[in-house]
């Protein structure tokens, strides 16, 4: 396509000549193996976030002033700085201070930080949307508070909680391509790589189907899950 | 059975309860009613700790409340308390609405507290509700249920914050039905409500509180045929 080059837009052409498509074909088997990487990522990262996250979302609800300026210092910096900043900032600032860091770990603990802090904000709103009344009920039959949050407050807060929690699922896995920037060896990474060989812009097709693929697959489990929830 | 001496409470600049006296003997049904916003629910709100009074004292049982040393989880399982607004456990069946509480606090093991829970629908006329969620119940098989859920602690005394307010008219009587039920066993009950039949009939004394005190009490004959008070007359001028 003549004229594409005048906006730097020349690997374009790359697309529609005739066999670039071999690009992706040739390296299915590397990109799939990225693909698990990020999984593998998003996975763990999840899980630290999801403890952080039930911790910092308590921390905002409890009167006790110490923890919910720790809370609510650790959610702002968080949400309120981009992701792609504190991912360098821990790889290269502050994990080399604490010990010898690799890329892995610290993409790792840079998505469970920042996922944490969204998922305290979650936390938080749904508890807060269960009914004050709910509380009250529950302390007038006499249940202290920590029986009234495990028993009547916690499981319905859960149910308000999946829709938002699932997508921040989805936005974890997406935004775990940044982590690409510190050379861990995921999905996105992989793709830059063959790409930076071929110039062959197929290859960001199939790393979009790709991505597209898992996120999909998590919010079918997700509407499956809210549905089974919602039977009762 | 109950006793408040002197009881103040604020929110914020708002003086709401201004230095109630008030008792309640074993066995007796007090109705209380007011102008919406004399502090009834905030009164009853006291009396189970739901609102911390900012001064005075409240006695159950000659067990102060308000001392700082008192367990109010305990306290707080001797009195029943049903809202306006039903609160039922959504979550949770009829059943386990009612059994809950007796379980997880009181180490009931589970048979006991189902068997005691099927006598408490028995009670209330909701048998066959005990395995349905809240959302499938109409309003006044709520409430019924609501007052079961309270009576499984097996409370001293009970308190009712407008049990029939938020329900529709046809409902209303069911609801009473079962209240009636509990004053002639010998329940110790302090009602708010709009239902002056209710307050009349069943009443063993009537309180008419206006801006956070108590304005006159006394039987429901002395009430409601020969209010001394120009306010209680006011009142009840509007309401009857
Ligand atoms: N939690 C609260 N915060 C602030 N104001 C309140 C609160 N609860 C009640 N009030 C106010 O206290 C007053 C008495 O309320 P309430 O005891 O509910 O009256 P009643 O039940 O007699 O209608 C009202 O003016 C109400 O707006
Ligand atoms: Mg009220």
């Amino acid at each position: 396509m003549p004229g594409l080059e005048l906006f730097g837009l020349g690997f374009l052409d790359s697309i529609t000549s005739q066999y670039g498509y071999r690009v992706v074909t040739n390296n299915i088997g590397y990109f799939l193996g990225g693909a698990w990487y990020t999984v593998f990522i998003t996975a763990i990262s999840l899980a630290i976030g999801m403890v952080l996250g039930l911790f910092a979302g308590l921390g905002k609800l409890t009167s006790n002033k110490f923890l919910y300026y720790l809370s609510t210092a650790y959610i702002d910096f968080f949400r309120g700085t981009p992701l792609f900043v504190q991912i360098f900032l821990l790889y290269f600032g502050v994990l080399p201070m604490i010990y010898d860091n690799d890329p892995v770990s610290s993409a790792i603990i840079a998505l469970g930080l920042n996922s944490g802090a969204y998922i305290g904000e979650i936390v938080r709103a749904g508890i807060q949307a269960v009914d004050v009344g709910q509380m009250e009920a529950a302390r007038s039959l006499g249940m202290n508070h920590r029986q009234a949050m495990t028993y009547v407050i916690l499981p319905q807060a859960f149910k308000i909680v999946i829709p938002p929690l699932i997508n921040e699922f989805i936005a974890l896995l997406k935004d775990s391509s940044l982590v690409s920037a510190i050379s861990v060896a995921e999905l996105m990474h992989r793709g830059d790589l063959v790409f930076a060989n071929t110039y062959q812009a197929w290859v960001f097709g199939a790393v979009a189907v790709i991505y597209f693929i898992m996120t999909k697959t998590i919010s079918v489990i997700g509407d499956h899950v809210e549905r089974r929830l919602a039977t009762d | 059975m109950i006793r408040v001496v002197n009881l103040h409470k604020s929110f914020g600049h708002l003086h709401v309860l201004r230095g109630v006296n008030f008792s309640v003997a074993p066995s007796e049904v007090v109705c209380v009613i007011g102008p919406s916003g004399s502090g009834k629910s905030t009164l009853l709100r006291c009396i189970n700790q739901l609102e911390k009074a900012d001064s005075g004292h409240i006695y159950i049982d000659n067990e102060e409340l308000t001392h700082p040393k008192t367990d109010i989880n305990k306290i707080r399982q001797q009195v029943g308390m049903v809202f306006q607004l039903f609160n039922l456990f959504p979550h949770k069946t009829t059943l386990e609405n009612i059994t809950l509480a007796p379980i997880k606090i009181k180490g009931v093991d589970k048979a006991a507290a189902e068997e005691l829970a099927m006598e408490l629908l028995r009670k209330v006329g909701l048998t066959d509700k005990a395995h349905v969620y809240p959302n499938k119940l109409s309003g006044g098989q709520k409430q019924r249920v609501a007052i079961a859920r309270a009576l499984a602690m097996q409370p001293k005394v009970m308190l009712f914050d407008e049990p029939t307010s938020a329900l529709d008219p046809e409902m209303v009587g069911e609801v009473l039905a079962v209240m009636q039920d509990l004053a002639v066993e010998g329940m110790t009950m302090v009602v708010v409500t709009h239902e002056m039949g209710f307050a009349r009939e069943v009443g063993d004394r009537v309180v008419f509180m206006d801006e956070g005190v108590i304005m006159e009490e006394g039987t429901p004959e002395e009430i409601f045929n020969n209010p001394r008070n120009p306010r209680t007359r006011s009142f009840l001028s509007k309401v009857l």
